[in-house]
């Protein structure tokens, strides 16, 4: 049997889930012999290659990078794990979606303890409008919830996909765990 | 006395006073029905619509807390179409308030939360609002987050109900309804409030706690209820 390629990638979040991941600690090797990791945030390749059989996403989609790296993504993945709450329901980040993008930016680089007060035009992404779960931009097969999912949950969705079975969730993880 | 009267629940025969509501029946019987406003002890309001049923006859759903039951009346609790119309309604009220679990006091204490594990919702289909509400923290014990309110009004009931203050209340209507103290003041500057916490107790969320509780401390004690309605039923017969 051919390994699986598997990708993960990072968008609004706060790296907890790929902690979590990297907390499957000695079963990353039984799982090394069945996946082949193509794309990480823990890998050094620039661009995301095509034809991947699973992603895992961390974090919700906040600025156009994120907009355009999920769209990318999803056409180049099989099956795409919204992995952790904030790629689920958007969680911590969406909690800025009362403010407008340019007041938020204003008062974080403004802020009378900034050394260089000067809001960014260049080398940051535009922040959208709103931070959103990533189902509502672009169609998700896979939802884990947590906060972050278990280290067990994650090494049992993985081991379910891996293996070409969908995995179920309902007693194993629940928004916020 | 009340008449006892038999129905069938899920096809089974079940038998319970006239004077006793659908779920009340189904709950003497093992038939579980998920609530969420619905408190033994306090008034049914049928605000969640979580228990509604179908009745045999009858066009519309019936909410099974705030219906009382007849004789020979049918009464359905399983159908695909209610397991729908419950995942739905759970999914209106994440996507109505701001329900951030991770970082929320009631985190692995809620009954929202435990209600979307039952219910096996694993994401939220309907767009979210994120409104802009306002936390009250000027009662100097308790807070008052309305991100994480679910409008069950259990608060403003067993204040009026139970404690007879009425601090709580609901202003305005549908979508923009809020809970209030008072006449919209502060909670700290309410009145009528005595600081009992029972408001805080029975409230099934995060939208009520005890100051001073992070992520995931606050756990509710809402067993003074059943004692008090204990207590009560005794004063009344002696």
């Amino acid at each position: 049997m051919s390994k699986k390629k598997v990708a993960t990638i990072w968008m609004d979040g706060c790296s907890g889930c790929h902690m979590s991941f990297l907390d499957m600690d000695h079963r990353l090797l039984d799982l090394a012999d069945l996946i082949e990791i193509v794309h990480s945030p823990f890998v050094d390749h620039k661009d995301f290659p095509p034809e991947v059989d699973v992603t895992l996403v961390e974090g919700a989609v906040s600025s156009d990078e994120d907009y355009e790296k999920i769209v990318k993504v999803r056409s180049r993945t099989k099956i795409l794990v919204a992995m952790g709450d904030c790629a689920v329901s958007a969680n911590v980040p969406a909690m800025r979606n009362r403010f407008a993008p340019k007041a938020l930016s204003e008062a974080i680089y403004l802020a009378p303890n900034m050394t260089h007060r000067q809001v960014p035009s260049q080398g940051v992404p535009t922040l959208l409008p709103r931070v959103r779960p990533v189902h509502e931009v672009v169609k998700v097969d896979v939802f884990v919830p947590g906060c972050p999912p278990s280290n067990d949950t994650l090494f049992y969705v993985l081991s379910e996909l891996v293996q070409g079975r969908m995995p179920d969730l309902s007693d194993k993880t629940r928004f916020g765990a | 006395m009340s008449r006892v009267v038999t129905l069938k629940i899920n096809d089974q025969d079940v038998s319970g006073r006239e004077d006793e509501s659908i779920l009340q029946v189904a709950r003497e019987n093992g038939i579980e029905i998920p609530t969420l406003c619905y408190v033994e002890g306090l008034s049914a309001v049928g605000a969640c619509r979580l228990c509604l049923v179908e009745v045999v006859g009858v066009a519309r759903l019936l909410p099974a807390c705030a219906t009382r039951v007849s004789e020979g009346m049918e009464v359905n609790t399983e159908s695909e179409r209610l397991q729908r119309y419950r995942r739905m309604i759970v999914e209106l009220l994440f996507s109505e308030g701001n329900h951030i679990c991770s970082v929320c006091v009631s985190n692995g204490h809620c009954e929202l939360q435990d209600m979307a594990v039952k219910l096996r919702l694993d994401h939220i289909g309907m767009p979210y609002r994120f409104p802009v509400r306002h936390v009250d923290a000027s009662h100097p014990r308790f807070g008052f987050d309305p991100n994480r309110c679910i409008l069950c009004t259990r608060c403003v009931r067993v204040c009026d109900e139970i404690e007879g203050a009425h601090t709580w209340d609901v202003m305005g209507r549908g979508i923009a309804s809020q809970l209030i103290t008072d006449m919209h003041t502060p909670w700290g500057e309410s009145e009528t409030c005595t600081s009992c916490g029972k408001c805080v107790q029975i409230c099934p969320t995060g939208a009520l706690f005890v100051k001073g509780k992070s992520v995931a401390e606050m756990t509710k004690r809402p067993e003074f209820l059943p004692y008090l309605t204990m207590m009560r039923n005794r004063k009344s017969m002696s």
